[in-house]
């Protein structure tokens, strides 16, 4: 699904090979400061690499739309994005920028529901905690059911049961179909028990390259 | 009583009585800024004996080309104005589309006033051009720079809301919407405030300068109404191009955020 080729942005990463397959969970680990966000945001086309290439389908990202591409791989920061207005703003802004149809309020709460989020749409978004707009962040792009979801550190700022329940949650997402998760996180316990892949990034290089243990959610 | 009453250079410097009033305070209070207040009523007083003396000559010989020279040199000062005020970094990308939009705003805004609302004729006559285009080019200067300043400074604080859309797939003018349509706002208030205070806190300088010329307050208010429309249409068009051609300086073909450090 993804390739890059002697990718490098700033001096922040420099990826030699790496090849990331469809359909898997592919979990991202290293040290803060080491990459791993960058390297999410290269697949997300978000930043400029002025060096190597990146294919997504076997076509050059520089040769896609870049915005077409987003709609499709959809990245999910570690600090969640709350725009301004209620929860039902946030939940659909993701569905109206990438020109999807608008789904009606009990989807919503259904949503909602699913990152264990029991609020009414109307609530002021900005006014929920840090865990709670980081489940909001995350059933906004899980609404807007993309190809591939990027991921970085989205349980960060939950508690330990929380964050069970979800990344079990986030993962069932494969189970729609050809999806693709790219995860990012820092601890190396989540990664083996959920990645088909687990590749290493320490000072903005890729270290290892292995096989999940679990060898991947499905399984 | 008919015509003016010309004040005369004798009288004149009674005027100048208020300067030393002036001094006098500063000086009194300790404020120690007498130099400078001294060295810009000379300025004031120079600039505008030699505009005098200009004016007065542009006027004799009624010249299109001339009048055009004029245009150029006023819009070409406020442009280099827009740059010195605003502080922010500014591109190259979006130094153009601030020309761009100073240019398209008070030529549309000049050359419809003149010929369609003055019906002036011939349209160069600089005694109508000169005066107008001053008060729209003014007007537009402060307007976009206002603007301009706020575009940066909202596209450097809100930069992780835009980074946000564009993650989802937003188009960047999709990820700027909020952004451009407060600048717009917040630029083009102080105008519409003028508007509302004109008549009753205070007299503008044109219907005043025209009521002691001798004309009619009727005639003046006319021209005033009409000229502040013009200005509210040249700030407007102004700011509409500033926003919707401003924004796409912050990014890249490919959408992406461009660095906005010098």
């Amino acid at each position: 699904m993804f390739q890059l080729i002697n990718v490098a942005y700033k001096n922040i990463i420099q990826v030699d090979d790496l090849e990331i397959k469809q359909g898997e969970i592919t979990c991202i680990v290293g040290e803060s400061g080491s990459g791993k966000t960058t390297l999410l945001k290269l697949l997300n086309h978000l930043v400029d690499y002025k060096q190597g290439e990146i294919f997504y389908r076997g076509k050059e990202l520089k040769g896609l739309d870049a915005v077409m591409h987003r709609r499709q791989v959809v990245l999910l920061p570690q600090t969640p994005v709350v725009f301004p207005g209620n929860i039902r703003d946030n939940l659909l802004v993701g569905l109206i920028y990438s020109d999807k149809e608008i789904v009606e309020g009990r989807i919503l709460l259904d949503a909602l529901k699913d990152v264990g989020l029991e609020k009414k749409l109307e609530e002021d978004a900005d006014k929920l905690s840090g865990g709670e707009k980081q489940r909001l962040a995350l059933a906004r792009v899980l609404l807007m059911e993309p190809e591939v979801l990027l991921l970085d550190e989205p349980t960060s700022a939950l508690d330990e049961d929380t964050e069970t329940v979800i990344t079990e949650y986030i993962c069932s997402y494969l189970e729609k179909g050809n999806k693709t998760i790219i995860m990012v996180t820092h601890s190396r316990a989540l990664a083996k028990k959920l990645g088909k892949m687990i590749v290493t990034v320490n000072n903005g290089k890729i270290i290892s390259i292995e096989e999940g243990p679990a060898n991947g959610w499905n399984n | 009583m008919d015509g003016i009453i010309e004040i005369g250079p004798l009288r004149l410097l009674f005027a100048y009585g208020f300067l030393l009033l002036v001094l006098f305070f500063t000086r009194k209070q300790g404020i120690g800024k007498e130099k400078e207040i001294i060295i810009s009523t000379i300025r004031m007083t120079l600039q505008l004996i030699i505009m005098g003396y200009i004016l007065v000559y542009i006027f004799d010989q009624s010249n299109v080309l001339v009048t055009i020279l004029i245009f150029v040199v006023m819009v070409t000062f406020a442009i280099r104005n827009i740059f010195s005020r605003v502080k922010t970094f500014m591109n190259k990308r979006l130094r153009r589309v601030v020309v761009i939009s100073m240019l398209t705003g008070t030529v549309v805004t000049t050359f419809y006033f003149l010929l369609l609302v003055i019906n002036l004729d011939p349209w160069y006559e600089p005694r109508y051009f000169i005066p107008i285009a001053g008060m729209v080019i003014g007007n537009s200067m402060t307007g976009i720079a206002l603007g301009t300043e706020r575009l940066l400074g909202e596209m450097k604080s809100r930069k992780q809301l835009v980074e946000g859309a564009l993650m989802l797939g937003a188009t960047p003018r999709d990820a700027t919407m909020g952004i451009t349509r407060d600048v717009f706002t917040s630029a083009i208030m102080p105008t519409i405030n003028s508007m509302v205070g004109m008549g009753i806190i205070f007299l503008p300088g044109m219907m005043t300068g025209q009521i002691l010329a001798g004309i009619s307050p009727l005639v003046a208010i006319e021209y005033q109404i009409a000229i502040m429309l013009g200005i509210l249409g040249a700030v407007s068009i102004t700011l509409f191009m500033l926003t919707r051609l401003g924004y796409q300086t912050f990014f890249n073909k490919w959408s992406q955020l461009e660095d906005m450090e010098e």
